[in-house]
């Protein structure tokens, strides 16, 4: 019973039909971060299949969900057409709902959040607000210097704009966010 | 026919060089293409990451857009915009509810038949049928590494890219353009994308596994088609260049400024003094 539920849980929220996996291992051998995944792509598959509540608690808490840089390869090589990505991306907002994420996954959520709250504010994103948000956010990962070195060189090259872009419609853009930024601090 | 430009962010400002030379070179082939106003961001990896609805509904407002300023075909430079513009396009064709929820966030219509192009179908359709005509300057054989990377060949199930595992077609450019494409392993691998601040060390081992092939394989530039790869590529070199333990040179292109060099547009106005690794060609000497 447990197991259908997963399957179909999956397959409602993601149109992508895991039970089609029979394992013939693709998606890891060609994952360009395979190695450094704690649980390999084809791995989550068969774990979504069998489904019990501990091995869904051990996807959602995964490193591997966060590592996935939809690269896409996974997908375009699956014999059985496998959406993995769109599947990595369901995990992930389950993931980050209930708390569960990576630790070493934080600095990947807090650019993310980064990113859409950079966007939220003007409609078009601002590589320098974002880098700002950013490193508040993660102030205690020691990477403050690495970024901030390559601020003189982008300016010197026009690449950072000190004001940022704005689009007009501000309003009819914040009703896109209404109610979808406030999920939990990780 | 209008054809339409959605530049991204990236482009007004890491990838500067790549809005410049893509303008310059449109401008030169007498081709209009006329931005959408009031554009806004696809969200990027981090919206599909974090939040399904963003992922769909940002791209979604874009393509309204771009419909009603009446625009048939659309440009897409950066190679992660083509993506969520072509994703969302893909998925509201495929599920009429979620098409009528994002229009009605939207409150502007949708009829969803817009034609994307990215960077490489754009130069194909418009360029490489007159390129003779339009060269003034060709390259003088120089070995250069075509790198396409993930987001114009993949998923290959929406992007139906010609042979996605090995493409020509930037290749066919280049040879056009009087370069001489190198045969290399790491055309389409990730550079490492949306980790470039998050987890730059990543970044540095898989771009630098890039860089190395290049090098080692002889090409004197890696010509590119999408900003996440030229900034990872370029930008991110001391981190490519600490995970290989050496120095590397080989520079990174975008594959207009390539096609700007050839057709005798200015290295300046082709954006190649924004670069951190220099580009030293005969083309553009």
């Amino acid at each position: 019973m447990e197991t259908k539920n997963r399957l179909v849980e999956v397959k409602e929220r993601t149109g992508v039909n895991i039970r089609e996996c029979y394992q013939c291992g693709k998606c890891t051998a060609g994952c360009p971060v395979a190695e450094k995944m704690d649980l390999r792509p084809s791995v989550i598959m068969r774990m979504i299949q069998s489904g019990t509540d501990e091995e869904m608690d051990q996807i959602l808490r995964s490193y591997t969900i966060w590592l996935c840089l939809t690269c896409e390869t996974c997908y375009s090589r699956c014999p059985m057409e496998i959406d993995i990505p769109k599947v990595m991306d369901y995990l992930r907002q389950l993931s980050l709902a209930k708390g569960k994420v990576h630790p070493e996954a934080r600095k990947i959520v807090a650019f993310h959040k980064s990113f859409l709250n950079t966007v939220k504010r003007n409609g078009r994103l601002s590589e320098l607000f974002l880098t700002i948000d950013y490193k508040i956010r993660s102030l205690r990962s020691g990477t403050l210097l690495q970024d901030m070195t390559l601020a003189p060189g982008m300016i010197s090259r026009g690449k950072l704009h000190l004001i940022p872009k704005q689009i007009k419609d501000k309003k009819g853009f914040s009703r896109l966010f209404k109610n979808q930024l406030n999920q939990r601090k990780p | 026919m209008k054809i339409g430009f959605y530049p991204g962010c990236s482009l007004t400002g890491s990838s500067r060089e790549y809005n410049e030379s893509i303008l310059a070179i449109s401008k030169k082939a007498g081709i209009k293409l006329v931005e959408i106003p009031d554009w806004s961001c696809c969200g990027a990896t981090a919206a599909h990451n974090l939040n399904r609805e963003l992922s769909v509904s940002l791209p979604a407002r874009n393509l309204a857009l771009a419909e009603s300023d009446g625009i048939e075909e659309l440009v897409v430079p950066c190679a992660a915009c083509f993506n969520r513009l072509t994703m969302t396009q893909h998925e509201l064709n495929e599920d009429e509810n979620l098409k009528s929820r994002i229009t009605e966030k939207l409150q502007m219509p949708l009829k969803n038949n817009l034609k994307i192009l990215n960077v490489l179908q754009y130069l194909e359709k418009y360029f490489v049928p007159r390129l003779e005509e339009l060269i003034k300057k060709p390259f003088e054989e120089e070995e250069v590494a075509c790198y396409y990377g993930c987001l114009l060949v993949r998923p290959s199930q929406v992007v139906k890219a010609d042979r996605w595992e090995d493409p020509m077609n930037m290749d066919a450019i280049m040879r056009k353009l009087g370069a001489k494409p190198i045969d290399w392993s790491f055309k389409t691998e990730c550079c490492g994308a949306g980790f470039s601040m998050s987890k730059t060390e990543i970044v540095g081992e898989l771009s630098g596994k890039i860089v190395r092939d290049a090098a080692n394989r002889g090409a004197k530039a890696i010509v590119v088609a999408c900003p996440m790869c030229h900034s990872n590529l370029d930008m991110r070199r001391p981190a490519i260049n600490s995970y290989l333990k050496t120095k590397v040179e080989v520079p990174v292109m975008y594959v207009t400024q390539a096609i700007a060099l050839a057709m005798g547009v200015s290295a300046k106005e082709a954006g190649f003094q924004r670069h951190f690794v220099p580009v030293n060609l005969s083309v553009n000497r």
